[in-house]
């Protein structure tokens, strides 16, 4: 059942009570899709933001304040495995990874900066100063090295006393005095302003009694009264007084590696990370309520990963986790939430928050983006009906037809198949793609279009009219161009370029289906919508704060629908240049408070042909038509209501009817969109099926087997 | 002669050790130890009992040492009292009369006051509260001051804790713990997730326990994890972790004197050591027996003591080496082997410890020994069918011991075992002689050997389900490496594929009494032949017994549809029969007498008869509320002389039965306080004196004592051993400062005269060479006297006995001041 094929199913989707037909699901298991394992985070609490970087090089950013929405992303790169990260100087991000480089990212861009390296071989660690002017990177050869941040730069200051072997971690005094190094069997403590190391801590080798053979210190903390707090890999954290160089406290915690370690601005809590995936809090507690004597003490262990915590982060009120199993564990601090809302619930993102599948509906064609390739997959179909809820035998497999590899070592950062299915075009970072597809009975005919303009370097998004006679490109010098396709060759029609003084990229877009109007938006301003046909930007929706995570325009009436990452809907008319009334109406009553408190955002709208009041929309865990010709829920009603017995009479039914008809039958949910009015195609990722396919993880004995 | 008094059902020994947390002195020697409506105070070097302060009229619920004076002790009873006692004297120094039922108690050293656990309205609702405890010269002192500290918590004193110093109190019931602050006057409350959410579905609180230094609560709960709750003054910004080793509920946690460590343990039977409360950092003590059910710690740091399930304290050092085990009669388990009379040293024996026979001495109320007769490690585990010690049996005086052992966990699947023991008189103990895997196809419904006296054979015989019975004979199993005997299978007999019930011999051996089912067949020993056969059709026959000594032709079976019949062997026919209901019918090995326990609705009667004739010498209504199940008659050691007529059974024997809740009674005409020996006060003197040369002679002087005492009737003893101290020569000797005293060379003849005072004839003989006959001589004269009220001391009762140790004194002065007078004529003349 779970095998390659797309199984055709007729559920009842929603109540069907409000003369809502029944759909053919395409439950698509095929995807096989495993995101890479997070090697660092990095918290920046002036921006409230985290940035991600993950084992294929590709980082993430994520703002802690629009509900953990993952606004931006730099693709990844085979060569440049990162291995550390850090935010200096408020906005600025850097990385460092083990091919020698320090990489500056443009966040507005979304693009490198630049690229430098710093002649000391791989480099495993890297620390900010407090004050954000200097940058401190540990290498491989065993010595740290001190640059100047410059407004457009970083600049090599100079060497510390050089270590036997390679530096894994850093910290800085908060004062900027003095940094303490964790390598492999000690920790060094260097004065800054000498540059030389004052003290070397030796860890202790043992392990359990067993003498390993190396102790790596893979994280330090240096905290403003002196303490340096190490992790290491015999499951040790350490407290030292760098002042004498001394153990001051051994907390054994773990049966392995302790990888990670983060400590909260307040210096009153820390948090470390294991390879056994479990993750302690420490606090410093008052050992008796009449007296100033405080004490380290561990405190609670959290087991939300099976792997290896690679990294952790600690924002004021949570505990960020990061490690092999993909997933980025949100831990909200309970003492430190004031109010219950979204801040307040544990969360798990494990799913980009952008579309990684598109799909060609009159050929039924869906192509899937990998980091490296692209598949493309016909869905199988069926002779057989059932009953509601039937899982349908398939007459016919789906078809994998095409696997596209890129060329060069960068990861694809978009894809789209024109809904004809006859071209596809993809990006990386450098290079844009366009292929011609001709399909001769079971046959592919794949055909590059070459000779790409040199403008058409690097998209961030890809989409194709609905005649696919128009393809619209968001490059990341924030200009939109649109260009005429013909067959085999292609014409470049218009670029609308960005609003003076801005440089801020187009991350997504939107065109009505009768090609007339372009809807783009950026991370944070609103959405612009372009008039194809005149070539000239038509209006500007008003800003809102929360960045938008889907757009769609609906055929016919014309109807831009934005779906922002604090779980709201709007609906703008673009004819009108305002807000249409069902949406002023559904601002003015308010979304059902479960539906503001759902784990992931709005990645996908869409549409039904013949059904101008409904609106498809879906998240990761839930797919929902809103009828807007239904009541709308409120906080009494219940938002996910359960299909009604079909024994019960229409009233019923009809009392209970309101506009968000929700189905939680598939998920995780990647894509899903309406191949035609009786068709729907779902592309589900479960998470058993990630799993497998990662590492095994570290054996741990469990009790009773 | 003693008082004969009505006879009254009394509990003996056997109380629970396990019911409260043990309490130690401060300097460790002791540990005290809550036992029904006793204290008991045990040496922790010794293991043995030292003093029994008795006072309370209820079961006791709380003991704690007086904070203020650590040689004093509190404790707590259901009788509504506070006792305040000095346990090295063993003496009650103050009553405090609270009224209500008192649950538990807890005492602190900054306070005027301590802590009870009363319920007073609804039979739930347990609160804690302070009484102030009146200071006032009086015994018995009213203290009615309660003031309300915490409502709603659960009533066992595990479940309260006091920490730093009494600035808080932390209690836990269900699902939350509750802090209360004397000094703010505020409680913080915090919550668990319950039972709804399956994922905490355990995590009701067990125990609580609270660091002794710093600001820390450690609690256990059901799930097995211990929870330490810090920074517990603020409601919001509390934090907790979790120790998760155990895989049962957390019986029990304490923290060590330093609070370095933490210990726990539950159901594993094994103690946790917790070094400075890290997961990873910790210790076991394990195969500890039983359940811990409490843990305690002394206040100088260098005990810990556990209480299990099966009745036993256990002290272990800091080390967690165990060093010493108190052991009282295990009542966890199932009695299936009855009680039974060991003869050799006739201790009461039965099922103690899982897989094991205990014998437990009714004298002392101390476990002698267990004998693992299963002999495999025992898995404590829900759902998991054990091998049960079903059946056990002494024969030819104690030489030989027969124990059966089932387990059966289908229907089909019966794994039987017997095992014959012989006494080894070397090692002193039981020794495995022959093992018989499945000795019959069924379960085995009894055994009996043969004992009667000129029976050179041991005979054993077996009852089965399987409707056989088989006799088993020793027989000789020597080979070319040893001489050797074993019990091979003699004969097999069945009737009518009946399942075989019960059976008896004879009391000379001769015949064999074997029930199957409703009919009663007679075997002759020598010949295996069925002699005879009585069948009543009164139901199947649930005990059978032969007549004793002169009523040795009366066979008795009682049915299971209450009735009991008599059979006289000589003429096969009904003798008499009677309607009863028995639940025990047990002959006296040293009369006639048979005992019957009925079971009425009402509660058990006792009915003591001669099978010769049908009406009982002796009924008692009511012996007890509930079922007994087994019962037992001990040959005394000496014969009482009960004149009375209805008493006279209790000459010979002395008769125990046991109950389904299993408490052990007995008949007594004595008031309790009576029949406790004071050997204890005895060993406490020794302790307190110091071992220099004259507690030498001492011991030497006591150990004559005893020795005399053996020889002695037993009510004697009372008066027959002067206490040391009440010799005013040696406590002036040894209670005078060394600079007042005079010198050694006057003090010795004083000394030795002293211990010739209280000596009889014969023992002058066997003072130290060293005396010089002088003085032999003037002790002759006092020992005439001596021996004069001695022999009117033996006539009379022992209030007498008292006037007469006062007497001796008063003669022993009158020797002193001679003395006197002769030293200062000596002192002079130098």
């Amino acid at each position: 059942m779970w095998g390659r094929g797309g199984e055709r199913r007729a559920p009842r989707v929603a109540s069907p009570s409000a003369g809502m037909g029944e759909f053919k699901v395409h439950r698509v298991r095929f995807f096989n899709y495993v995101p890479s394992g997070i090697r660092c985070v990095a918290y920046n609490n002036q921006s409230n933001r985290l940035a991600v970087s993950r084992t294929d090089g590709t980082v993430e950013i994520y703002n802690l304040s629009a509900n953990y929405f993952q606004e931006k992303f730099f693709p990844g790169h085979e060569s440049r495995a990162t291995e550390a990260l850090c935010w200096a100087n408020g906005q600025r991000l850097f990385s460092a990874g083990l091919n020698g480089e320090i990489i500056e990212y443009d966040l507005q861009a979304l693009n490198i900066k630049y690229a430098m390296d710093a002649f000391g071989g791989p480099i495993w660690s890297m620390a900010a100063s407090p004050s954000g002017s200097q940058l401190l990177v540990g290498c491989e050869d065993g010595s740290v090295k001190l640059f100047q941040i410059t407004p457009d730069k970083i600049q090599f200051e100079r060497n510390f006393d050089r270590q036997k072997s390679r530096i894994l971690s850093l910290s800085w005094h908060p004062a900027g005095t003095h940094i303490a190094a964790g390598s492999i069997d000690y920790i060094s403590v260097f004065d800054v302003k000498s540059g030389s190391a004052i003290h070397k801590m030796l860890v202790d080798r043992q392990y359990m009694g067993v003498s390993k053979r190396k102790c790596i210190v893979w994280g330090v903390a240096f905290l403003s009264d002196g303490t340096v707090i190490s992790a290491d890999s015999a499951g040790k954290v350490q407290f030292w007084d760098s002042a004498t160089g001394t153990l001051v406290k051994n907390h054994l915690i773990a049966d392995a590696d302790v990888q990670s370690i983060a400590v909260s601005d307040q210096e009153d809590s820390f948090v470390v990370g294991t390879a056994e995936g479990t993750v302690f809090h420490f606090q410093l507690v008052s050992v008796t309520s009449n007296s100033s004597e405080k004490q380290w003490v561990r405190t609670k262990p959290f087991q939300h990963h099976t792997h290896d915590v690679r990294a952790v982060a600690h924002s004021p009120i949570a505990l960020i986790s990061g490690g092999t199993d993909t997933h980025l564990v949100i831990r909200p601090l309970m003492e430190k939430v004031e109010v219950k809302n979204y801040d307040a619930a544990l969360r798990k993102i494990t799913f980009p928050h952008r579309r990684l599948v598109s799909c060609a509906k009159k050929k039924q064609l869906l192509l899937f983006q990998f980091a490296h390739h692209l598949e493309l997959w016909r869905l199988g179909s069926t002779v057989a009906t059932g009953k509601n809820g039937d899982t349908l035998p398939l007459s016919k497999n789906a078809d994998h037809l095409l696997h596209l590899k890129t060329k060069g070592p960068e990861n694809i950062i978009c894809s789209c198949i024109s809904p004809c299915g006859s071209w596809i075009a993809y990006s990386t970072a450098s290079r844009f793609f366009l292929y011609r597809l001709n399909y001769e009975h079971d046959n592919i005919n794949l055909q590059r279009v070459s000779k790409m303009p040199a403008f058409l370097r690097s998209a961030l998004q890809i989409l194709f009219s609905e005649d696919s006679a128009k393809l619209f490109v968001a490059s990341n010098q924030g200009s939109l161009h649109v260009i005429r396709l013909l067959e085999g060759s292609f014409k470049h029609l218009h670029t609308f370029q960005p609003q003076s003084g801005t440089v801020e990229s187009m991350c997504l877009l939107a065109v009505s289906p009768d090609g007339n109007w372009l809807a783009a938006s950026g991370t944070s301003a609103g959405v612009h919508v372009y008039n194809v046909k005149q070539l000239k930007l038509h209006c500007t929706v008003p800003a809102y704060n929360f960045p938008v995570t889907a757009l769609a325009i609906a055929p016919n009436t014309n109807n831009l629908v934005i779906a922002h990452s604090d779980q709201q809907v709007f609906e703008y008319s673009i004819p009108d240049k305002q807000y249409t009334q069902w949406s002023r109406t559904i601002q003015k009553q308010g979304f059902h408070h479960l539906w503001l408190q759902r784990d992931t955002p709005i990645t996908h709208i869409s549409f039904h042909p013949k059904r101008p009041m409904h609106i498809l929309l879906h998240d990761a865990y839930m797919f929902c038509i809103i009828d807007k010709s239904l009541p709308l829920p409120n906080d009494k009603t219940l938002l996910y209501n359960p299909l009604p017995p079909t024994n019960e009479s229409d009233i019923i039914r009809r009392r209970t009817a309101h506009a968000f008809k929700i189905s939680k039958k598939y998920k995780p949910l990647l894509f899903m969109d309406l191949l035609d009015e009786r068709t729907l195609v779902a592309v589900e990722r479960p998470l058993d099926d990630i799993i497998a396919q990662l590492p095994p993880p570290i054996k741990k004995k469990k009790f009773g087997t | 002669m003693v008082e004969e008094e009505s006879l009254r059902v009394v509990r003996c020994g056997g109380s629970e050790l396990n019911f409260r947390r043990a309490v130690f002195s401060v300097d460790s020697k002791y540990v005290f130890c809550v036992s029904g409506d006793f204290i008991k105070v045990y040496s922790t070097a010794t293991e043995e009992c030292v003093h029994i302060l008795q006072g309370h009229r209820n079961l006791v619920t709380g003991i704690q040492l007086n904070p203020r004076n650590h040689l004093q002790l509190y404790s707590c009873s259901f009788d509504g009292t506070i006792k305040l006692w000095d346990y090295i004297d063993g003496i009650l120094i103050k009553t405090f009369i609270v009224g209500c039922k008192l649950h538990a108690l807890f005492a602190l050293a900054c306070e005027d006051s301590v802590f009870v656990i009363i319920n007073k309205e609804k039979p739930d609702v347990f609160q804690l509260v302070s009484v102030k405890l009146p200071k006032s010269s009086s015994q018995e002192i009213e203290a009615k001051e309660l003031s309300f500290v915490l409502d709603y918590i659960n009533q066992s004193p595990k479940c309260i804790a006091f920490g730093n110093e009494g600035e808080y109190v932390a209690a836990v019931r269900d699902f939350y713990l509750s802090v209360y602050f004397f000094k703010k006057k505020t409680t913080s409350r915090f919550t668990l997730s319950s039972s709804r959410n399956k994922k905490h579905a355990k995590n009701n609180f067990t125990c609580v326990s609270c660091h002794p230094k710093e600001d820390c609560i450690a609690t256990g709960h059901r799930d097995g994890k211990i929870r330490l709750w810090r920074n517990f003054d603020d409601e919001k910004k509390y934090t907790y972790t979790c120790l998760h080793w155990h895989h049962d509920l957390v019986m029990d946690l304490a923290f060590s004197v330093t609070g370095s460590s933490l210990l726990s343990g539950g159901r594993e039977s094994v103690l946790v050591e917790w070094r400075e409360a890290a997961e990873k950092n910790k210790e076991f003590l394990p195969r500890l027996g039983a359940t811990i059910e409490h843990i305690s710690v002394s206040p100088a740091g260098d005990l810990f003591c556990t209480s299990h399930s099966d009745n036993k304290l256990i002290i272990i050092h800091r080390n967690l080496e165990a060093s010493a085990v108190i052991q009282g009669l295990v009542k966890d388990r199932n009695i299936f082997t009855g009680l039974m009379i060991d003869p050799r040293t006739k201790a009461l024996v039965l099922n103690g410890k899982p897989g094991h026979l205990q014998f437990y001495s009714l004298q002392s109320d101390k476990q002698l020994y267990n004998l693992d007769i299963i002999q495999q490690e025992y898995i404590n585990d829900y759902g998991l069918i054990q091998i049960e010690l079903t059946k056990a049996a002494f024969g030819c005086y104690g030489n030989w011991l027969a124990t059966v052992e089932q387990r059966q966990e289908k229907e089909t699947e019966l794994e039987l075992q017997m095992k014959l023991w012989t006494y080894n008189k070397k090692t002193q103990g039981f020794v495995l002689n022959t093992k018989v895997n499945m000795p019959h196809e069924d379960h085995i419904t009894a055994l009996c050997f043969c004992n009667a006296e000129k029976s050179e054979n041991p005979t054993l015989v077996t009852t089965s389900k399987d409707g056989h019975f088989k006799v088993w004979i020793l027989t000789d199993d020597s080979d070319i490496y040893k001489k050797a005997v074993g019990w091979t299978c003699d004969f097999v007999g069945s009737y009518h594929k009946y399942q075989a019930t019960n059976c008896c011999f004879s009391e000379d051996g001769s015949l064999l009494a074997v029930s199957f089912e409703e009919i009663v067949t007679i075997w002759d020993s020598e010949t295996w032949e069925l002699k005879c056969t009585f069948c009543q059709r009164a139901g199947k026959i649930r005990h059978l017994c032969f007549g004793r000594l002169t009523c040795s032709k009366y066979l008795l079976g009682a049915t299971e549809n209450g009735i009991l019949c008599c059979w006289n062997l000589l003429s096969c026919a009904l003798e008499w029969s009677a309607k009863l209901n028995m639940r025990v019918l047990e002959p006296d090995p040293n009369s006639e007498n048979i005992a019957a326990i009925s079971q009425s609705s009402t509660g058990s009667d006792l009915f003591v008869f001669r099978p010769s004739e049908p009406r009982p010498l002796y009924i008692q209504k009511n012996i007890s509320r509930e079922e007994v199940q087994w019962g037992v008659f001990v040959p005394r050691d000496v014969p009482e002389s009960f004149t009375s007529e209805a008493y006279q059974w209790l000459n010979r024997s002395q008769f125990y039965f046991l109950t389904k809740s299993q408490s052990l009674l007995t008949f007594s005409t004595q008031s309790p306080e009576e029949k406790l020996t004071p050997t204890s006060k005895q060993l406490l003197a020794e302790e307190t004196l110091p071992t220099t040369p004259f507690y030498f002679i001492l011991g030497k002087h006591r150990q004559q004592q005893q020795d005399d005492k053996l020889n002695e009737a037993l009510e004697d003893e009372l008066v027959q051993l002067p206490l040391t101290e009440n010799i005013p020569a040696i406590s002036e000797l040894l209670h005078t400062p060394a600079h007042v005293l005079p010198s050694a060379s006057f003090l010795c003849s004083m000394f030795i005269n002293s211990l010739l005072l209280s000596k009889e004839t014969k023992s002058a003989e066997e003072i130290p060479d060293d005396v010089s006959m002088e003085e032999e001589k003037e002790s002759v004269d006092s020992d005439e006297e001596n021996n004069f009220t001695e022999q009117v001391q033996d006539t009379n009762n022992t209030d007498l006995g008292k006037d007469i140790i006062h007497q001796l004194s008063k003669s022993e002065e009158k020797e002193l001041r001679k003395f006197r007078k002769v030293d200062y004529s000596w002192i002079t003349a130098l």
